[in-house]
C-alpha cells in the first residue's frame, strides 16, 4: 500500500474548522480522527496578532513534518492549515488533523504536528496592542516538549 | 551570488527583507561575519546568535553548515508557530 500525502495549506484567508474537519473525516475508514484548532487568545488588550512566515520554506517544513508524523504514527491522513497575515481576536490561526486504525496514534500524531510545528515551522508572531506592538518569544517549553519525540 | 532574507525582528532591525550579497564565505558562520561588516544595523541584529537560527535553500540548520552551492540563506528568530 502506498504512503499517503498530506494535505498543506498556508494562507490568509480565514477558514471554517468545523467544515474542514467534516470534509477530513468523510469516507474515512480509518476509525479514529483526532484534531487540534488554534485560535487567537485575548490576552488582555491585544489588538490583533500579525503571523509571518518563509513563503516555500513554510510550505516544505509543514509537508516534511507531517510525512514523519505519517510515518510514525501509521496515520491514513493528516491535514495541517496555517494562515499567516493579520487575525483578529478569535479568528482561528491554524489546525491539524489526523486519522488512524488507532486512537492513540491518531492523537500522538496529531500531538508531534503540534510540537513540531510550534518551533520548527517558520512562522512568527507579533502581538499588536494600543500600547505599542512586540514579537512573541520562543519559549523553551515549547523547544523541550520535542525531547519527547 | 546568494540571497539574504531576513524575517520578524531581524528584518525590522536590519531594515531589509532581503539583499543579494557577493560572497566566498565557506561556512554560515564566516558568511555571519561578513555580513555583520555590512552596517551597524547588521551588526546589532547578528550580535547575540544564540537569538538567531539559519535555513540554507529553505532546510533549518547551523551556523556550521557549509555554503558551498547555496542560493539563498535566510536568518530568523526561533519561531513562534501554532
Amino acid at each position: 500500500m502506498s504512503v499517503p500525502s498530506p494535505h498543506v495549506r498556508v494562507q490568509t484567508e480565514g477558514f471554517d474548522a468545523g467544515a474542514e474537519l467534516n470534509a477530513f473525516s468523510q469516507g474515512q475508514p480509518s476509525g479514529a480522527v483526532v484534531s487540534f484548532t488554534g485560535i487567537v487568545r485575548d490576552s488582555g488588550g491585544l489588538q490583533a496578532m500579525e503571523i509571518e512566515h518563509y513563503p516555500g520554506m513554510t510550505e516544505r517544513a509543514l509537508s516534511a513534518m507531517a510525512d514523519e508524523a505519517i510515518r510514525r504514527f501509521t496515520l491514513d491522513a493528516a491535514l495541517v492549515i496555517h494562515r499567516h497575515g493579520r487575525l483578529g481576536v478569535g479568528e482561528v490561526i491554524m489546525m491539524v488533523a489526523t486519522a488512524s486504525r488507532h486512537r492513540a496514534q491518531a492523537f500522538q500524531g496529531a500531538e508531534f504536528l503540534m510540537d513540531y510545528l510550534k518551533s520548527r515551522a517558520p512562522f512568527w508572531k507579533k502581538e499588536i496592542a494600543a500600547e505599542g506592538a512586540a514579537w512573541v518569544a520562543a519559549r523553551q517549553t515549547d523547544e523541550d516538549a520535542l525531547t519527547r519525540w | 551570488m546568494i540571497d539574504i532574507l531576513y524575517f520578524a525582528w531581524l528584518r525590522e532591525r536590519i531594515g531589509l527583507p532581503k539583499e543579494r550579497v557577493e560572497t566566498s564565505a565557506p561556512t554560515v558562520a564566516a558568511l555571519v561575519e561578513e555580513l555583520r561588516a555590512r552596517s551597524d544595523h547588521h551588526a546589532l541584529a547578528l550580535s547575540d546568535l544564540r537569538a538567531v537560527r539559519v535555513a540554507v535553500d529553505q532546510e533549518l540548520t547551523d551556523f556550521d553548515a557549509p555554503l558551498t552551492g547555496a542560493r539563498e540563506v535566510a536568518f530568523f528568530p526561533p519561531m513562534t508557530g501554532g
